[in-house]
């Protein structure tokens, strides 16, 4: 398994123009009570801690990668290093299939 | 129904050890955590067409299938335990599908932003159900599988479902619900583990549990049938591992380890009372699927103080959250905080008492009856004693006292 997971995260490779949905069987949705972004699947949840539900509200099937980290460097001017988070992010959640590639 | 499938992997609370207070509950000092009840098993009835002889249900549950909650019970249980953060929604039995209001159940869910999940043999489940709760937004279905055989599948379930659920399993499909498919392991599919899971992935599914049996309720009672070899189980996991490399991430395969064959035990419920709420049919709130074995306790039902003063007030759900509870060895083992000293029920059902280590942990002074159990389950006289099934008839014995198998394993100091 371990081995399995390190040949996965090596092919992922996110291009600009990439763009992504939420898996399907999946649900991203603001929890009041937890004051955060979840996604919610069989048998499971997760919590998104606040850099990485910005990231993923902004997946709808329609925005690129490239629209998504314009949008996020002009709402977050002072952020230091953001497109390289934001570039993990999508990795992380593709690596993960909470998203998937059109 | 298996209790491994409801959830293992939830996300984790953490316990915020610097804002514990303490309280007085039951006689005994709780550490009271910072818990939010993110999962909502709702048990809407133990009534059920089929007699699974490895069943976590209660042995007595027929004194529960007189008195169940109504709808609107239920729908008031949904709100609540939703306003207290309740997120994923297992909606579960006995058979669900012998209430005719699980429609209903289901709308309310959708309309609290619940992630909603039916908990089901397949019996039941019919075209314009389905639709129905299709169009209701209910998120999935777990469908319970037994063998690729219909010798064993009608054996272990003691009535002839096995066309049925592949006729299900093709309508959940169809429907276009995720397929997770749930399996209980035992001595008599354990050698079919390579072609369930080709079964699995012939019908499309896109979530495999392979639930080893946990002994609890009607599988306690069966214990030396059902529980298979340590070698068996290591063929079984090498297998899974194998099938995992060739499929991939198309299909997740879970391979829940039976505690029996480990050091250590398992963080059961991921702690008591801290991540997972239960109302069974008649309205008895409960951190753990088993609870009601517990003795001296009380817990509290939606009828009386409503899921919030269960949840935050109840003695019952104070009793044994944290570490407070604990006596040796737990108290000062260093990795008291892995497991929670692992689980409450069995630790009673064998030991006969509640509040020592779960004896699957090799440092508990009890260890040697789960050793005892392992060497009894490859006893051939034990194996050929019948299975008691789970049917109604068996429970009304247990429900009048008639208990001599289960004292069995009770080893009361």
């Amino acid at each position: 398994m371990e081995n399995l997971q390190v040949s996965q995260t090596e092919e992922i490779k996110i291009v600009h123009s990439d763009v992504f949905a939420i898996a399907l069987h999946h649900r991203f949705q603001w929890e009041e009570a937890q004051q955060s972004y979840v996604i919610l699947f069989p048998e499971g949840m997760v919590k998104l801690h606040g850099g990485a539900g910005e990231v993923i509200k902004r997946v709808d099937g329609k925005a690129s990668v490239g629209d998504i980290v314009a949008e996020l460097k002009a709402a977050f001017p002072d952020a230091v290093n953001i497109e390289a988070d934001i570039v993990g992010m999508f990795e992380m959640a593709y690596g993960k299939a909470w998203i998937r590639k059109l | 129904m298996t209790q491994t499938s409801l959830g293992e992997s939830i996300v984790q609370k953490e316990i915020h050890k610097e804002s514990q207070v303490q309280a007085k509950n039951n006689g005994v000092a709780a550490s009271i955590t910072h818990t939010q009840p993110l999962w909502l098993l709702a048990e809407v009835t133990y009534r059920c067409p089929l007699h699974c002889a490895f069943c976590y249900n209660p042995t007595d549950y027929d004194k529960h299938t007189q008195n169940e909650l109504t709808t609107e019970q239920w729908i008031n249980a949904l709100r609540d335990a939703r306003k207290m953060g309740a997120i994923q929604l297992g909606i579960s039995g006995g058979e669900p599908l012998l209430r005719d209001d699980i429609e209903d159940i289901v709308i309310e869910a959708k309309k609290l932003g619940y992630y909603s999940n039916l908990i089901t043999s397949g019996v039941g489940l019919t075209e314009k159900r389905i639709q129905a709760f299709k169009d209701g937004g209910l998120d999935h279905i777990q469908l319970s599988m037994h063998d690729i055989t219909e010798e064993i599948n009608n054996f272990i379930t003691n009535t002839k479902t096995f066309e049925l659920k592949k006729k299900v399993a093709a309508m959940i499909k169809n429907h276009g619900y995720p397929m997770v498919l749930n399996v209980v392991i035992h001595r008599y599919n354990i050698g079919h583990i390579k072609e369930i899971l080709e079964m699995a992935e012939a019908l499309g599914a896109d979530y495999v549990e392979l639930a080893n049996t946990q002994y609890y309720g009607w599988s306690l009672v069966n214990r030396s049938q059902l529980m298979p070899l340590k070698e068996q189980i290591d063929e079984a996991e090498r297998i899974t591992n194998e099938f995992r490399q060739k499929v991939g991430n198309k299909m997740k395969i879970f391979f829940v380890v039976p505690d029996y064959f480990g050091d250590r035990p398992k963080k059961c419920m991921n702690g008591w009372g801290e991540v997972f709420m239960i109302v069974t049919a008649n309205g008895d709130v409960l951190p753990c699927h088993s609870a009601r074995v517990l003795p001296n306790m009380q817990f509290p039902n939606v009828r009386d103080n409503g899921l919030e003063y269960a949840w935050k007030e109840s003695p019952a759900f104070n009793k044994y959250r944290g570490t407070d509870w604990m006596k040796g060895p737990c108290v000062t083992c260093p990795e008291k905080m892995n497991d929670l000293g692992g689980c409450r029920c069995q630790a009673f059902l064998l030991t006969g008492d509640a509040e020592s280590a779960d004896p699957v942990c090799s440092l508990s002074p009890n260890h040697h009856l789960i050793e005892k159990a392992i060497e009894d389950s490859k006893n051939p006289v034990l194996a050929s004693k019948p299975i008691i099934f789970r049917t109604d008839k068996n429970s009304k014995k247990y429900v009048a006292g008639d208990k001599e198998r289960v004292e069995e394993f009770h080893a009361l100091p």
